[in-house]
């Protein structure tokens, strides 16, 4: 009967938040907090016309600022982010921004979420299936390395999950030219004396380049001694376009998110 | 609340200097003194001083340093006056050292609140003197006479109230009896002005507002809401018919002064909101324009427009060049403006007529200018990038005149373009929203773009998001006669002297000399912090040095004996 379902619902509820809180709160911590889509949607467009003049798109344009690694200086819990976004931090560049309780809420459900908000359409498979295609079908370990196993060929791939997006991560796999940061793209510098050194940037200015080089070596050149620099904008790495399936790719892309650093 | 440190004089010279109007006129005269913000009044950023020569430029040597104890870009120009250098440090500090060492006399502190609305950082570019009085604009919009010998504050007024957002960053101007500021906040909604103060009471003198009331000339370019529009915020369509109220046109860096026509000329800023021209429709002057004033009361003589109905955030926030050139065999008087909108123009500095203009970046937001000078804007459509990006071909940061090369110099940034979208915001007292949204162009989606403001030592943007470039230009035809190409963009001043010698910085923490015919690299130094300040050069017991600010070091540097 209705009433007597209602009232065997009402006990189960009872029992549940008595005996249950500690079990919910335990939960709470262990799970991550689910923001809804249309926060982190609002908040997106409130980041791009409020922050991203200082912060830039990827959240890490101020020096020692990284929004997108999900940790930050001045904030843990999200009541302290809103704290930081309404006050300010005194003595920085950081100001106080009048915002209502909707668009705070935005906000930090886009900060919370911003290395995976471009995943529509991006399909993101399974972390630890993701882990054995690195380890082993993918071959990523000849060039990169994660947790010190892999070669030092290529960028470390430790905190990448920080650092990029799942769809740039995506082509990243699958096309890695168009997908390559300006700063990994191939260099190529002969000495006055004919010395090679073939590696990828660290760092660059006006008058000096500092490289890794394909030993794995940390290189810094004087441009004003080199005969020759050149920039390649292909990169070594090879495309998976057609040698992984859609299912393993987006396993991988799992794997890399999760990736994000000590 | 300000507090006072003072320290016992040094020893050499006598240490009393005090500045006069004659002073201020004719300060090329005096090229072992920095009198004012751009130098002189027609700011040409050039010096007669030549003991710093082609050939023994790469013999210079650090001579003293001062560090400034909080950190944050410090784009202050020092003052030099007989001997004693007067700079402001953050947030609202002003230093009186001495020029020769570098040891410090005084330091009076204007505490502003913590909630005071600059937009962009605790910025104060520097200071004005007359006689044996400094004056600091502050970043709650006050305006504070400090007595130079002591450090101690003679009278201190409220320009603005920085609870409607207004604040100050620039160094004030000082014409005859008066000193002129400018309020700023452009990027908050405020309706910008440009104030002048009596020197010795603080009274305010006269008030020219960038965007004109009702009634006031200028004022019908702030169209009506045309029918098809909305009022609703949330339509694409929204206009704002109060708009003019909270219109913009901020100022934020120094004006210049010719005293023949007794006409001080501003950089007025951004149209509020920077990103939407369809909530205000109109040319929206006297934003993103040059006005000229007359100095006594005020009154406009004439302006011109850049940028009409502005979408793309491109202050008009540049330091007036004043030059005089031989024009057709006349001696033409001149204003030469390498704008934020990309640009290079030549006015007439006595009637504001369009002389010449070509880009000196790539520009795709107009196909040219007409036969007044009005850009056809050519927006691009949403998505598509604009060139130049929102910071501009170029910024606040000084340009230099060099009378001797005949060459105009600009610190440019290249291939730097935006993807702007404009939304409706409406107006909300004390927020900080531009109407839209920008991010800078990059060639590969998710690479890092160029921060807006403080880099850190690793530059991982590269050159395929933005790089520097001093450019040298023929101020008769446009032309660029050299460029010297940066890997990074650059936010610091030119100086140009008589030997020859160009000084800049730039974000990478070089600090070097080239040379301003051809642009060829002379000397660096290492600094090894941003470098966002004009240097100046001066001279003390006849030794000529340059200085130059690198993150929180304000470095002098000399020949080495």
């Amino acid at each position: 009967m209705k009433v007597q379902r209602h009232v065997a619902f009402s006990w189960g509820i009872l029992v549940l938040l008595i005996l249950g809180r500690p079990l919910l709160a335990q939960a709470a911590r262990n799970q991550p907090v689910q923001y809804a889509e249309a926060d982190i949607a609002y908040g997106a467009r409130l980041y791009a016309s409020q922050c991203s003049m200082c912060h830039g798109p990827n959240g890490d344009s101020i020096a020692t600022v990284d929004l997108r690694s999900g940790r930050f200086r001045n904030a843990t819990t999200d009541q302290q982010l809103n704290g930081v976004i309404t006050s300010g931090i005194p003595g920085t560049v950081m100001p106080a921004f009048k915002l209502d309780g909707a668009e705070l809420a935005g906000i930090v459900a886009y900060l919370r979420n911003m290395s995976t908000f471009d995943a529509r359409g991006v399909p993101v498979g399974d972390r630890d299936r993701g882990r054995a295609v690195f380890e082993g079908k993918g071959g990523c370990t000849k060039c990169h390395r994660v947790d010190g196993l892999g070669a030092g060929l290529a960028p470390d791939l430790g905190n990448i999950g920080s650092l990029r997006t799942a769809a740039v991560l995506q082509t990243s796999v699958l096309d890695p030219t168009s997908g390559m940061m300006p700063i990994n793209r191939p260099v190529r510098a002969m000495t006055r004396d004919g010395r090679v050194i073939n590696g990828r940037r660290l760092n660059e200015d006006t008058y000096t380049v500092q490289l890794v080089d394909d030993q794995g070596r940390l290189v810094s050149l004087q441009k004003g001694d080199l005969r020759e620099y050149t920039i390649l904008t292909t990169s070594s790495m090879p495309p998976y376009q057609g040698k992984l399936t859609a299912g393993e790719v987006a396993d991988l892309v799992a794997y890399l998110l999760s990736l994000k650093g000590a | 609340m300000c507090v006072v440190i003072s320290s016992t004089l040094g020893l050499h010279g006598q240490v009393s200097p005090r500045v006069s109007n004659d002073r201020l006129v004719n300060a090329a005269a005096e090229p072992q003194n920095w009198l004012t913000y751009s130098g002189t009044y027609f700011s040409q950023r050039y010096s007669p001083l030549d003991q710093i020569s082609l050939s023994n430029v790469k013999n210079l040597e650090q001579k003293w340093v001062y560090q400034a104890q909080v950190f944050g870009n410090w784009q202050a120009t020092p003052l030099v006056v007989d001997g004693v250098m007067y700079v402001t440090q953050r947030p609202n500090d002003v230093v009186a050292l001495d020029a020769k060492t570098g040891r410090v006399f005084w330091i009076y502190k204007y505490i502003p609140p913590s909630d005071h609305q600059a937009c962009c950082g605790a910025n104060n570019r520097g200071l004005a003197m007359l006689g044996e009085t400094l004056f600091l604009a502050t970043l709650d919009a006050h305006l504070v006479a400090i007595h130079a010998k002591t450090g101690r504050p003679l009278w201190n007024v409220q320009v603005a109230d920085y609870r409607l957002s207004y604040s100050m960053t620039l160094a004030p101007l000082i014409v005859k009896d008066k000193v002129i500021v400018g309020g700023g906040g452009g990027d908050r909604g405020i309706r910008g002005f440009i104030a002048a103060y009596d020197v010795q009471t603080g009274k305010e003198a006269w008030r020219f507002y960038t965007v004109p009331g009702p009634g006031e000339l200028g004022h019908e370019t702030w169209e009506a809401c045309p029918s098809s529009s909305s009022r609703s915020t949330t339509s694409p369509a929204y206009c704002d018919p109060e708009a003019w109220k909270h219109g913009g046109g901020s100022i934020w860096l120094t004006g210049s002064y010719d005293p023949a026509l007794n006409l001080t000329y501003w950089g007025v800023g951004n149209v509020w909101p920077d990103y939407n021209p369809t909530q205000r429709p109109g040319d929206n002057l006297y934003t993103e324009s040059v006005v000229a004033l007359d100095a006594d009361t005020g009154r406009l003589r004439w302006h011109f427009q850049f940028t009409p109905n502005g979408r793309y955030d491109y202050d008009s926030v540049q330091i007036p060049v004043l030059a005089d050139l031989n024009l057709s065999g006349t001696v033409a008087r001149v204003m030469l403006w390498a704008n934020r909108n990309g640009f290079f123009y030549v006015l007439d500095r006595a009637t504001g007529r369009f002389i010449s203009g070509r880009p000196f970046v790539k520009v795709n937001w107009a196909s040219d200018l007409d036969e007044r000078g009005r850009p056809i804007q050519t927006p691009q459509p949403p998505g598509s990038p604009t060139w130049p990006g929102n910071q501009g071909g170029t910024n606040w940061y000084s340009p230099s005149y060099s009378p001797r090369t005949g060459f105009f110099y600009v610190t440019a940034w290249e291939d730097y373009a935006t993807i702007f979208a404009g939304v409706p915001v409406p107006y909300r007292e004390g927020q900080s929203a531009a109407g839209g949204a920008n991010r800078t162009y990059v060639p590969v989606p998710g690479a890092p773009t160029v921060p807006g403001l403080r880099r850190g030592p690793i530059n991982n943007w590269t050159e395929a998001a933005a790089k520097g470039a001093v450019k040298a230009l023929d101020p008769l035809t446009g032309q660029e006669k050299w460029k010297f190409v940066m890997t990074d963009v650059s936010d610091s001043g030119i100086l140009t002297t008589a030997a020859d010698l160009l000084f800049t910085g730039g974000r990478e923490g070089y600090f070097q000399a080239l040379d301003a015919k051809t642009g060829a690299a002379l000397w660096r130094a290492n600094l090894g912090g941003q470098i966002v300040n004009g240097p100046i050069t001066y001279q003390v017991d006849g030794k000529q040095y340059v200085a130059t600010i690198a993150g929180h070091s304000l470095v002098a540097f000399a020949l080495r004996e």
